[in-house]
């Protein structure tokens, strides 16, 4: 169910559009399948010690990850928050370097030296994952404003999370996206939760797509639990970005099986009700329709993806750790300033 | 609208920046302004004035009075291709975009293992006069403090059109600390395509008897102690920092080999300051040249008052910089 909502109104969404009648059901299954195996075996290699610091699990959010990739173009930049690995995974980045991030090895997507929290890879326009709550907002305007100027068509696509809807920056960048008309969508991944803090209790207007009307942009609402929905709305909100119409909100709700991150200890909300979310699970949800038409082909995606991930795990295992000499490498290109292209360029 | 201030071979730090703005811009169409008013306003030091009508709104880009989104589109463009140079009105407005400049702008090219940078200019302005506790701060050991930061601060004209150039055709960003009160000081014209490379101090003086080390607005005020010291026949060096990230620290040691004494002056307050630094420093590198502690002239610490007299008591001076040297001889 796609709800879309005006500029200029607060009113109650109206519903317009659902159906995508050529999203390839078996794609998106694949797709969703790599982020959850990828995760789950994430967890494990977290809890067995072999990956440190933060891992925010997106099990049980893949269908928004999925579904908005179905839509945007390879030249398209994306910005998201740290629950990054499905974003980084859908946008063609290889697990097994993905891996090796986590494991803190020399192979992995940022070197070693981001972690979970910061995927990145320039070539693919994947700016990376953010670890400041909301501090990528207004860095994403940035995109969108250089790709205004430089390639008409481009647009940005920032991913935060509705708990950074509700700190200064999202409204410095929501503003100037739209006095500026850039093209830049911002993808809202609302699971419910800021932390452990449900966002009834932290955001006087839950709905982040009600805010778009402060701005005078369009928004859209999507159920961020499935696949074809959230690729329903992307298309309406992608379209109306790229048509250099400006900025368009798309919230997505969705839910996280797992905590926050793997420190949390889940006492702010009902096993219950995450059982209850679970009968939603889009990747089951959408294994048991394909099952139904073809079993052995579901069987085969399975181990398919299965003996990628196990595949990813090794090559972080056996990957080397980044040799400390290297350690003050790349924090400025060169101390004394000087671009050595651009020396003598008149 | 350069030549009407300054006369003929001299130039303004003001029409430094401003003619080395202008240059960038007809070299490289990638070069974009941003901040508050520097458009139709003409700047609020009247830095970028003239610059809109030259090249048009999409390249001189009024906002709002918001500078996280400043600083985060700038530096945003600067990751999807374009050379931004962000004006902040003054460096106390800095603190409310400094989730911007610390945690982003500085950390991007390591955090992401190399792939990319920010090749960002953050100029901004630090001054006072009678403008009280918010509008008379600068923090230039903040900024130093920080890995994957530039931090330079020139004195002159040369050096204001130098380390712009350098910082807006290099690949990292750069914080680009100009004072409200140099803006009409005068120089020689700077050469049209000279860079000056960050790290390197300026050696503004020979001296044999004490070091003065400055940097920006306190420059002048070390030459004038200096002239004041020769008249007692005091021969002082004075020494420039104009970068504070990288800082010159062989230029230090090799200043205090000779001199053997060094007074440190700065415009903020004294604890945890650039002075600090240059004292740590000498004290790691070139102990046994010390013939007298280092001596940080520095301001008052105390949140600025308004009142006239009790500004001008917080403030370093000419005077406090000769009773410093004069303290250790």
């Amino acid at each position: 169910m796609v709800f879309a909502l005006s500029p200029h109104t607060a009113a109650a969404p109206n519903v317009v559009a659902s159906a995508v009648p050529d999203l390839d059901a078996w794609d998106v299954y694949r797709a969703m399948l790599r982020v959850r195996r990828f995760e789950e075996l994430a967890g494990q290699h977290y809890a067995q010690g072999r990956i440190g610091g933060f891992l925010h699990l997106a099990i049980g959010e893949e269908a928004v990850c999925v579904g908005a990739s179905s839509v945007l173009q390879p030249h398209d930049h994306l910005m998201t928050h740290y629950r990054d690995h499905g974003w980084a995974l859908v946008r063609g980045m290889d697990a097994g370097r993905c891996m090796a991030e986590l494991f803190g090895k020399a192979t992995g997507v940022s070197g070693g030296r981001g972690g979970s929290m910061h995927f990145a890879d320039a070539g693919k326009r994947m700016w990376g994952g953010y670890a400041i709550v909301g501090g990528h907002l207004t860095l994403a305007t940035g995109l969108a404003w250089a790709a205004k100027v430089q390639e008409p068509g481009t647009i940005a696509c920032v991913v935060f999370g509705e708990g950074a809807s509700n700190i200064g920056e999202f409204h410095e960048a929501a503003n100037l996206a739209a006095t500026w008309g850039l093209p830049i969508l911002f993808l809202c991944e609302n699971n419910g939760f800021g932390m452990g803090t449900r966002s009834e209790r932290a955001a006087a207007v839950p709905d982040v797509a009600r805010r778009a009307a402060a701005y005078g942009m369009p928004a859209w609402q999507v159920d961020g639990m499935d696949v074809r929905d959230v690729a329903a709305g992307m298309r309406e909100a992608v379209a109306f970005v790229r048509n250099g119409e400006g900025p368009a909100i798309l919230e997505a709700h969705t839910y996280r099986f797992r905590g926050h991150s793997m420190a949390d200890p889940e006492l702010y909300r009902d096993k219950a009700e995450v059982e209850v979310m679970k009968e939603r699970d889009p990747v089951a949800r959408i294994g048991a329709e394909l099952r139904a038409i073809d079993s052995a082909r579901v069987d085969e995606i399975t181990a398919e993806v299965e003996r990628e991930m196990q595949a990813a795990v090794e090559f972080a295992e056996s990957s080397p750790f980044p040799d400390v000499s290297t350690l003050e490498d790349g924090i400025v290109a060169r101390a004394d300033g000087i671009n050595p292209s651009t020396r003598s360029s008149r | 609208m350069s030549a009407v201030l300054a006369p003929s071979g001299t130039t303004t730090v003001r029409e430094a920046i401003r003619d080395t703005l202008r240059g960038e811009m007809q070299r490289d169409s990638r070069v974009v302004l941003l901040g508050e008013d520097i458009g139709a306003y003409g700047g609020s030091f009247a830095v970028t004035r003239g610059l809109v009508e030259e090249f048009g709104t999409e390249r001189v880009r009024d906002t709002p009075i918001a500078e996280s989104a400043i600083v985060g589109a700038a530096v945003g463009a600067a990751m999807g291709g374009l050379r931004p140079v962000a004006e902040l009105m003054t460096t106390n407005f800095a603190l409310v975009a400094i989730d911007q400049i610390v945690n982003h702008a500085a950390k991007l090219r390591h955090m992401f293992g190399d792939q990319f940078g920010a090749p960002v200019v953050i100029r901004m302005v630090n001054g006072w006069g009678q403008l009280a506790a918010t509008h008379s701060q600068s923090f230039d050991a903040w900024f130093a403090h920080v890995p994957g930061l530039h931090v330079v601060a020139p004195s002159t004209p040369a050096d204001a059109a130098g380390l712009l150039r350098t910082a807006m055709r290099g690949e990292d960003p750069v914080i680009f600390i100009e004072h409200s009160r140099q803006y009409a000081q005068k120089g020689e014209t700077p050469e049209s395509d000279h860079l000056v490379p960050f790290g390197k101090a300026r050696l503004v003086r020979e001296g044999r008897d004490v070091t003065l080390v400055a940097y920006s607005f306190t420059v002048p005020m070390a030459e004038a102690a200096a002239d004041r010291l020769a008249k007692d026949g005091i021969d002082a060096e004075v020494l420039d920092l104009r970068s504070l990230r990288p800082l010159d620290r062989e230029a230090l040691v090799r200043s205090v080999s000779k001199t053997h004494r060094v007074v440190c002056v700065e415009e903020s307050w004294r604890s945890f300051g650039v002075g600090a630094e240059v004292s740590a420093t000498l004290q790691e590198l070139a102990f046994d040249e010390l013939d007298a502690p280092v001596q940080r002239v520095a301001a008052r610490e105390v949140p600025m008052p308004y009142s006239k007299p009790l500004e001008a008591a917080c403030l370093p001076a000419v005077d406090d910089v000769v009773a410093a040297v004069r303290s250790q001889l």
